[in-house]
């Protein structure tokens, strides 16, 4: 019961961790290659939850300075905001990668399904 | 230049009566139409026929052989597929468990002694206005202390732009008969209609705001939330809208790929020139002669704000080619 209270009280951790988990079971379980990067993305956004949960201090400000106060205490903290930042941009950059391998894919194989793609490579391969 | 189609058998409205009359589907001509993979039960004729619309390869095998064949393979497919169905299902309801498991034993959410809240973050907040003038500490932790990572994100995404630049691009000079008539079905505009006015007059009111909220989004990064990355998408969306109005003849007039390139490398060798002289200066304690100005004033904080403009320049400039690039295959 206690575990559970605390997977309560810290809620946007747990829901973090199980975004992270679906997107995972759709990376392994759909066979759909857009699919599994959707799942890709998924698991990237559960990420950028988590650590924004970590940076939060509840009550305080974001970190742009007002009036010239600096007490420490006056701010959210700043480090996990620039970690999302770097998240987002590499997430973009895989996220068009791959789906420009999935384009030459389907242009090979006319096919999005990865086992059928498989199973035709190895074909080529044989012959 | 763009082919005319003025024969009837062809155009959009007698495509249009045909798909009221309910004689023809009108996309199924010029948009890829794929019927749906059907595998959940893969019988071994199924697989068979399959295998026959596929391979020819197998036509060269004996009938027999290639059903007996296909039998084998079908059960070892059937099979595999249903062990590792269950397998991926245990392996992650395990990971969800033992993340939640993790999860449970962190400290409380948003509580101000957490072990991330240390030092470092304190440091940033109490320094930070007087050490780069930026009011925005983020803006100020990522393009000044940290510019190197920052510098290490924006080439992330020009090697992504060149990668899929090398995948998905068509040589519009090429030999090739397969590639001239790939580059002949890309061309999507011989499709659609041509000069929308609705789409037009909207772009007309929106790719202006939409350019100039952009930019005012890489030019306040040092003093509100925002930045060189977010101001760099919302510009290529208004370059994407422009683009989608317009057409690519229009575009090319102020943006092509000569300009793409130079746009993206001067901004970058310009981030790490900048960047390297002020690292260089502060690790041997030189004056680097940057002034940082008063905090909130515009032109304020040193480098953040050309530092912030180059990198909305080549965050701008990736969108736009990323979608150009998956939409035609070239610029």
């Amino acid at each position: 019961m206690a575990v559970i209270n605390h997977l309560l009280f810290n809620i946007e951790e747990t829901a973090a961790v199980i975004l992270f988990g679906v997107g995972f079971t759709i990376l392994l379980l759909h066979r759909n290659l857009i699919k599994k990067i959707l799942g890709m993305n998924i698991m990237d956004t559960a990420t950028y939850l988590f650590l924004a949960s970590k940076g939060y201090i509840t009550g305080r400000a974001v970190p742009i300075v007002v009036d010239g106060g600096q007490e420490v205490s006056a701010y959210i903290n700043p480090v996990p905001s620039g970690l999302v930042l770097t998240g987002i941009v590499v997430s973009v950059s895989t996220t068009a990668l791959m789906l420009s391998l999935t384009i030459r894919l389907y242009e090979r194989y006319h096919s999005l399904d990865l086992d059928e793609i498989l199973i035709l490579a190895k074909e080529e391969e044989q012959s | 230049m763009s082919r005319r189609r003025d024969d009837y058998e062809t155009s959009m409205a007698f495509r249009f009566l045909q798909w009221l009359n309910g004689e023809s589907d009108t996309l199924s001509r010029n948009m890829e139409a794929r019927e749906a993979i059907v595998r959940p039960e893969e019988t071994f004729e199924a697989e068979a026929a399959q295998k026959k619309a596929y391979g020819e390869e197998l036509s060269r095998l004996s009938a027999e052989n290639a059903d007996k064949r296909a039998v084998l393979r079908a059960r070892g497919i059937r099979y595999f597929q249903r062990f590792y169905k269950v397998m991926s299902v245990i392996l992650c309801i395990g990971i969800i468990l033992v993340l939640l498991w993790t999860v449970a034993a962190l400290p409380p959410t948003g509580g101000a002694d957490n072990p991330a809240n240390n030092e470092v973050a304190a440091r940033y907040i109490e320094k930070g206005l007087q050490e780069t003038g930026a009011v925005n500490i983020v803006t100020g932790m990522i393009l000044d202390y940290r510019a190197f990572d920052t510098f290490g994100e924006s080439c992330v995404l020009f090697i992504a732009s060149c990668c899929v630049l090398v995948l998905l691009r068509l040589d519009a000079d090429s030999k090739d008969e397969s590639v001239r008539k790939m580059i002949a079905e890309s061309d999507d505009r011989l499709f659609e209609p041509k000069n929308d006015v609705v789409l037009q007059k909207c772009a007309c009111v929106l790719v202006p705001i939409i350019l100039i909220f952009g930019i005012y989004i890489v030019l306040n990064g040092h003093l509100s939330p925002g930045g060189g990355f977010s101001g760099g998408a919302v510009l290529g969306s208004g370059l994407i809208l422009y683009l989608n109005a317009y057409g690519y003849e229009k575009m090319s007039r102020m943006f092509t790929e000569k300009i793409y390139k130079r746009t993206t490398l001067c901004a970058l060798t310009f981030y790490c020139l900048a960047k390297s002289y002020s690292f260089f200066t502060g690790a041997n304690h030189l004056e680097s002669g940057i002034p940082t100005g008063t905090p909130g004033a515009i032109l304020s904080s040193g480098l953040i704000l050309p530092l912030n403009i180059c990198v909305g320049l080549v965050v701008a400039c990736t969108m736009y080619v990323f979608y150009t690039l998956f939409r035609k295959g070239g610029m």
